[in-house]
């Protein structure tokens, strides 16, 4: 492993030059923009287990054909801390959570509430959120996801 | 029958910073005093096992250059935080299956000053234009975006979510368990930090991941472990000293983490470990209840909670109430990390699964002196590294 200070880096996004598109990128692709944003997991469909990245075969029985599966908005805190150290240039705090999407398990950051322990509990209920992350050269606008509080 | 398998000579260097030794001269040290503790040379030994993380690579062999090069096998082993365990595993396995009848593991690394392990760990980006890479197609890094990449941010969940499934676990509750192996360290010499803390300093401390304050969370420092292993049949033609004093490896069982819902995304350590433990307990033919001391991965206070439970030293779902009854302090009924933990004692991560077994092997000779646990018979010692592995060890004392 390398030292972990080395790998790190933030995207300097220019925005002050670049001029909007209107065209937009997700922070990871299985993140679905457009009027009703959500993600979509790769459901195996031998047993249904799913899964954000492409897998090979299916960890839990190797199966190999997957299907695109849209990934319920809307879902409870099931774990949560809040991280107020972290490499260089990732902004604390924030809150990371793992969230029960209807029986599928998501990781996202807690967006719009207050990173305080006495304002972030377990069980409460959230709902998936998106945000600009800023616009490159090309005027592309890349959109990341969180949960907030409904 | 596979013959059985004993601790001959096993030490630990103290853990903390050394400034003035590589992983060689550490893991050198460690090598040379575990022979000299079981009353054996390079000569004897048949294979070596070696575990390293951050350094360069081949350490077995560097090792033996210092120690003595005999020609033997030697096995260079990487399995996270496990693999100090896994190194003693592999010479367990090589004397189980008659290829030689004495081996040694060591487990050595430089953590002193390495700071936050976990975090980042996406390639550098140049460029001002968003472009996808990675298996998640990901056009920025995603610790901090996406949930927490952090050790500290990891096992902090894990242990909230214990609170979610049972009640009980709160930000207090860790910090006490956390008190707790504070105070034991101060009987601890080797120990890299054996200063003992109130609840209220280790609550205002430093806050890294909520509920996970600075002392609640392993020490990165520099350290080695060696153990000696022989067969019985073997041992049996050694002095009745050596025979006195060596320790039975009643269990040595290794397991990864089987497939379940949520594992893509938090890592579990709790089915593992339990896959582990209950391996351990039927291969060594006793119980959580017969275990006279346990030293096991305290990474976080917050991982601590979850392992009474799935070391099964507690009812399933009852590691709030075990812990508060008192029963991992040192005087309680299972003593739980008399070392101090990886929160004082510190976590050299690839000697870590070597010096627990150290810790409980000492108690089992009867020779840890201040925090000796008296009349110490049996112990386990239990390390997990994500990714995920976790190795169990299981050690009786000599009948002789
Ligand atoms: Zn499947």
């Amino acid at each position: 492993m390398d030292d972990w200070r080395s790998s790190i880096t933030t995207v300097r996004v220019v925005t002050d030059t670049a001029t909007p598109t209107g065209a937009q990128v997700p922070l990871v692709d299985y993140l679905v923009l457009g009027a009703h944003p959500h993600l979509e997991a790769n459901r195996c469909m031998s047993c249904g287990a799913r899964f954000f990245d492409r897998r090979n075969a299916c960890a839990s029985c190797f199966g190999t054909e997957f299907e695109r599966v849209a990934i319920a908005t809307e879902g409870t805190v099931r774990a949560f801390t809040i991280v107020t150290f972290a490499a260089p240039g990732v902004p604390v705090p924030f809150v990371s959570a793992v969230i029960d999407c209807d029986g599928t398990s998501v990781r996202g950051n807690l967006v719009n509430v207050e990173p305080d322990p006495s304002k972030v509990t377990l069980h409460m209920p959230v709902r998936l959120t998106t945000y600009s992350m800023g616009i490159d050269d090309n005027g592309t606008e890349a959109v990341a996801f969180g949960f907030e509080p409904t | 029958m596979a013959d059985n398998v004993w601790i001959l000579g096993i030490t630990m260097t103290k853990f903390g910073k050394h400034a003035d030794k590589d992983i060689v001269d550490l893991a050198s040290a460690a090598a040379m005093g575990a022979l000299a503790d079981g009353g054996v040379t390079m000569r004897e030994m048949g294979i070596m096992a070696a575990g390293n993380l951050m350094g360069p690579g081949g350490v077995g062999q560097q090792i033996q250059k210092q120690v003595g090069q005999t020609g033997i096998p030697v096995y260079n082993v990487s399995n996270a935080c496990a693999t100090g365990a896994t190194a003693l595993r592999t010479v367990i396995m090589a004397i189980k299956a008659g290829e030689c009848d004495m081996g040694i593991a060591v487990g050595v690394e430089k953590l002193a000053g390495a700071g936050l392990l976990g975090g980042g760990g996406q390639a550098k980006r140049d460029g001002k234009v968003w472009e996808a890479k990675g298996r998640y197609g990901a056009v920025a890094p995603t610790d901090g975006r996406i949930g927490t990449d952090t050790m500290p941010g990891t096992f902090a969940q894990i242990g909230m979510e214990y609170g979610h499934k049972y009640g009980g676990a709160d930000f207090e509750l860790f910090a006490r368990i956390s008190e707790k192996n504070h105070a034991h360290s101060t009987l601890n010499p080797l120990a890299a930090y054996s200063k003992r803390f109130t609840l209220e300093e280790i609550m205002g401390d430093m806050m890294i991941a909520y509920p996970n304050t600075r002392p609640m969370c392993s020490a990165n420092c520099d350290g080695a472990a060696a153990a000696v292993l022989v067969s019985e049949t073997k041992l049996r033609t050694l002095s009745l000293e050596q025979q006195r004093r060596a320790v039975k490896v009643a269990a040595s069982v290794l397991t990864t983490d089987p497939w379940e819902e949520a594992c893509q995304i938090l890592p579990n350590v709790n089915t593992l470990t339990r896959n582990a433990a209950k391996q351990a307990y039927e291969a060594a033919g006793v119980g959580p209840d017969d275990l006279d001391l346990v030293e096991l991965h305290d990474c976080f206070a917050t991982a601590e909670l979850v392992h009474y439970d799935n070391l099964m030293l507690c009812p399933e779902g009852g590691a709030v109430d075990f812990f508060n009854s008192g029963a991992p302090w040192r005087d309680g009924t299972t003593p739980v990390n008399v070392s101090g933990g990886l929160q004082s004692k510190g976590h050299p991560i690839s000697a870590t699964g070597i010096a627990n077994v150290w810790e409980v092997c000492h108690h089992l000779r009867g020779e840890a002196g201040d925090r000796q646990i008296e009349g110490a018979k049996v112990g386990l010692a239990h390390v997990i590294g994500l990714g995920s592995a976790c190795g169990i060890h299981v050690l009786e004392k000599s009948a002789a």
